[in-house]
């Protein structure tokens, strides 16, 4: 359909030149109009309901004939205000909603606002170490899980579909260990202020373990399939260029700053949870394209792989010892279990609250409705998730609430990167350019 | 159990009176000049040994202050907490609503801060004093481990530029910027927070410039770190903070004719009761909560 009224302007609002409103179905009567002007110059808006922008991401592209002249994103679609949530309720509550905002690293969001909350509370070296040795085993299973629907998806934009559903297939076997270790298999809020809301599953070893040999005999496929792949290569070597000027300028971090042959990991450089005492190397690539990217998120596959495998023996030394911290104050008070109706307060703590303790019941009901006061003040830590530096800013005022939580969310700021990575380049490039980014919107917009 | 708010409510006098005193000590040695150093060297090794004030951010030996901060006595109150259990007016039989408690912030640290703190600190007094600038840093907190300065507003763009451009002090990560509503801190209501990263040395820091509500303005940044771009323009969608000096300030994440500014204390969080069972339960807001 062509008209010369735009829709989707604001009243009174001019438009240049012809407007093509695409309903689909109709690219004959399109190219014949198109065909009809000698302009060459089109405004293209892609999305926010487009396949391949990654959720709901909207792409306007300024285009002279198939080249890219101008690259602008369109966001905040998939703005949820949990920043804003999260002043109303309790700092565990906090969990709760900030696990939701990255939904592809859900882990990473819990990590970095638990770590704040920890180190405001001064109890940073008071974790146990069965809690911290857990964290990292869930969030190296997460970096595996998420790497995988960026491969996969990537591998989708670009036609090769196999990726796509072999991505998909390997990423369910990690989310049926998270759904078995934690319950759920999104949206954890596993992570709580002073360690892990439960210990380990019966058998969830042994899981991990089938897992971990699995997936070494997997992940070669990935690189067979893609690796020297002559189409895979032509799509993706020399696209979405930036050097390392240009990643530390735009604040971008992650695998884009490491395919510019920079090993800058937080894991490494600045260690949180314990990450010293793991072996494991920082992948970086040196092309600085979408296809070192690439190969950086399969090499970092392999290497959480590592580090799960060491947590897997750490854990397995480690039976029976706490999870959460000491500290009654802080600690949740009750423990779930499993019942013959599903998962619920374990019937011992029931029994020790309603028919023991009169104390104890005082003091489960304090801590669930009120919760716990964090001094006065503010932190910042940040950890290295999937798509880079992820870092929560926690202010509190001394009460049972946060006073502001706000994250740093590398998907946002990497995504400012679009415009350099496509400009100059031919429009089917930038699909390849953002998939290169791995933004995901949820951690975009929160 | 049920005495616990009184026990936090004379925690935090004690807190109140601890600082007070240890400043009036403070004051005593200082007149003593030479009997200081040796006391403030125990003091600060008995800390260092109970553990209270190992501020290490990150256990790189590099960033490791092996010194406490003294405290200066000064406390940074911001407003007052009243009441207990949310209930107000004639509800209250408990006699807690009458509790009125401060919002105690860290208070501003003294040198010598610890361990690299100095000599960022140093070095980037250095540069402020050959340009006449010292002023330029109104107060140095060192909290938890890490290190906030908070600048004057004016000059955030200059004390940007050095802490970047310096060799001492390379500063050339910036995270982004947060912006935090203190209602209560009259004068200067709004704060914009920059975490920045020197990849060179490992090390983390925190710059501060607050605005008052009256004048919501702080100079733009975007042209020393491109990346805050975007934060910026966050920050003024979800506080109303005027970046004087950005290319485009627009909404980002708001739809742009969106009234308000939805992260600022005065805006309301929204929200419908729910009703369940015949009973009706009122939006988070709006619930009686402890406070």
């Amino acid at each position: 359909m062509t008209t010369e009224q735009d829709f989707y302007s604001a009243p009174g609002e001019t438009s240049q030149g012809r407007v093509f409103t695409v309903t689909g179905q109709d690219w004959d009567s399109i190219t014949q109009s198109i065909g009809e002007s000698a302009e060459e110059r089109v405004v293209v808006n892609m999305g926010p309901q487009h396949p391949s922008t990654h959720g709901v991401l909207r792409l306007i592209l300024e285009l002279e004939g198939e080249t890219v002249t101008e690259a602008r994103c369109g966001i905040g679609y998939l703005h949820t205000g949990i920043e804003k949530n999260m002043e109303y309720r309790s700092w565990v509550q906090g969990t709760t909603f900030c696990t939701r905002m990255d939904y592809l690293s859900p882990f990473y969001n819990e990590a970095t606002y638990v770590l704040g909350v920890e180190r405001l509370l001064d109890i940073e070296d008071d974790i146990p170490e069965k809690a911290q040795v857990m964290r990292v085993l869930l969030m190296e299973l997460n970096r595996i899980s998420s790497h995988l629907v960026a491969v996969a998806t990537g591998g989708m934009e670009i036609g090769a579909l196999t990726v796509m559903t072999i991505g998909f297939r390997e990423r369910e076997l990690v989310l049926d260990l998270f759904e078995l270790i934690t319950g759920l298999r999104m949206n954890h809020a596993f992570f709580r202020p002073g360690g892990v809301a439960q210990d380990l599953p019966p058998g969830a070893l042994d899981e991990i373990r089938d897992f971990i040999a699995l997936m070494k005999k997997r992940l070669p496929e990935y690189a067979a399939l893609c690796n020297a792949n002559p189409i895979f290569k032509g799509r993706l070597e020399g696209v979405g260029h930036l050097d390392l000027a240009g990643c530390l300028a735009l604040g971008i971090t992650g695998p884009v700053l490491r395919s510019t042959g920079y090993a800058w990991d937080l894991r490494k450089t600045q260690p949180y949870c314990g990450y010293e005492d793991y072996d494991f190397e920082v992948q970086t690539w040196d092309t600085a394209d979408s296809y070192g990217r690439f190969r950086i998120r399969l090499n970092e596959m392999w290497e959480s792989l590592k580090i799960v495998e060491q947590c897997a023996d750490r854990l397995a030394g480690l039976e029976g010892a706490p999870v959460m911290v000491a500290d009654k104050k802080i600690a949740w008070p009750s423990q779930l279990a499993i019942g013959s109706d599903g998962m619920g307060n374990s019937l011992d703590h029931i029994r020790h609250i309603m028919g023991e303790s009169m104390e104890a019941l005082i003091h489960h009901f304090k801590l669930v409705t009120e919760g716990f006061r964090v001094p006065a003040g503010q932190a910042y830590v940040p950890i290295e998730s999937p798509r880079g530096e992820l870092g929560a800013h926690v202010v509190s005022d001394g009460g049972t609430r946060p006073f502001r939580a706000h994250f740093r969310d590398p998907s946002f700021t990497n995504l400012q990167a679009t415009s350099v990575m496509s400009e100059g380049g031919m429009v089917a490039d930038v699909i390849v350019a953002i998939a290169s980014i791995d933004p995901v919107m949820g951690g975009v917009d929160r | 159990m049920t005495d616990k708010p009184d026990e936090k409510h004379d925690e935090k006098h004690d807190e109140k009176v601890a600082g007070k005193a240890e400043g009036e000590t403070d004051d005593k040695t200082d007149a003593n000049e030479s009997a200081r150093p040796a006391e403030e060297r125990n003091l600060e090794a008995a800390k260092a040994e109970t553990g209270t004030g190992s501020g290490v951010e990150q256990p790189a030996p590099e960033k490791s202050p092996e010194n406490v901060p003294a405290p200066t006595g000064e406390v940074r109150s911001v407003g007052a907490r009243h009441g207990m259990f949310g209930v107000s007016g004639t509800g209250d039989t408990s006699g807690y609503g009458g509790l009125v408690a401060a919002k105690v912030f860290p208070a501003p640290s003294q040198k010598p801060y610890g361990g690299w703190f100095d000599e960022v600190a140093g070095a980037l007094e250095a540069r402020l004093e050959a340009t006449e600038l010292t002023a330029a840093i109104e107060s140095v907190v060192v909290h938890r481990g890490e290190i906030t300065f908070h600048v004057r507003r004016e000059d955030l763009p200059f004390v940007a530029q050095m802490l970047r451009d310096d060799e001492a002090l390379r500063f050339e990560f910036c995270s982004g910027v947060s912006g935090v509503h203190y209602p209560e801190d009259t004068g200067r209501e709004l704060h914009a927070v920059y975490h920045l990263t020197s990849m060179t040395h490992n090390r983390r820091i925190r710059v501060e410039v607050t605005a008052p509500d009256s004048d919501p303005h702080v100079p733009s940044l975007v042209s020393i770190y491109p990346t805050l771009d975007w934060h910026e323009r966050e920050t003024y969608d979800m506080f109303g903070l005027v970046f004087d000096g950005h290319p485009a300030l627009t909404r980002v994440l708001m739809p742009d004719d969106w009234p308000g500014h939805p992260q600022r204390k005065d805006y309301p969080l929204g929200g419908i009761p729910v009703e369940y069972k015949g009973g009706s339960i009122p939006p988070p807001d709006q619930r009686r909560s402890y406070n």
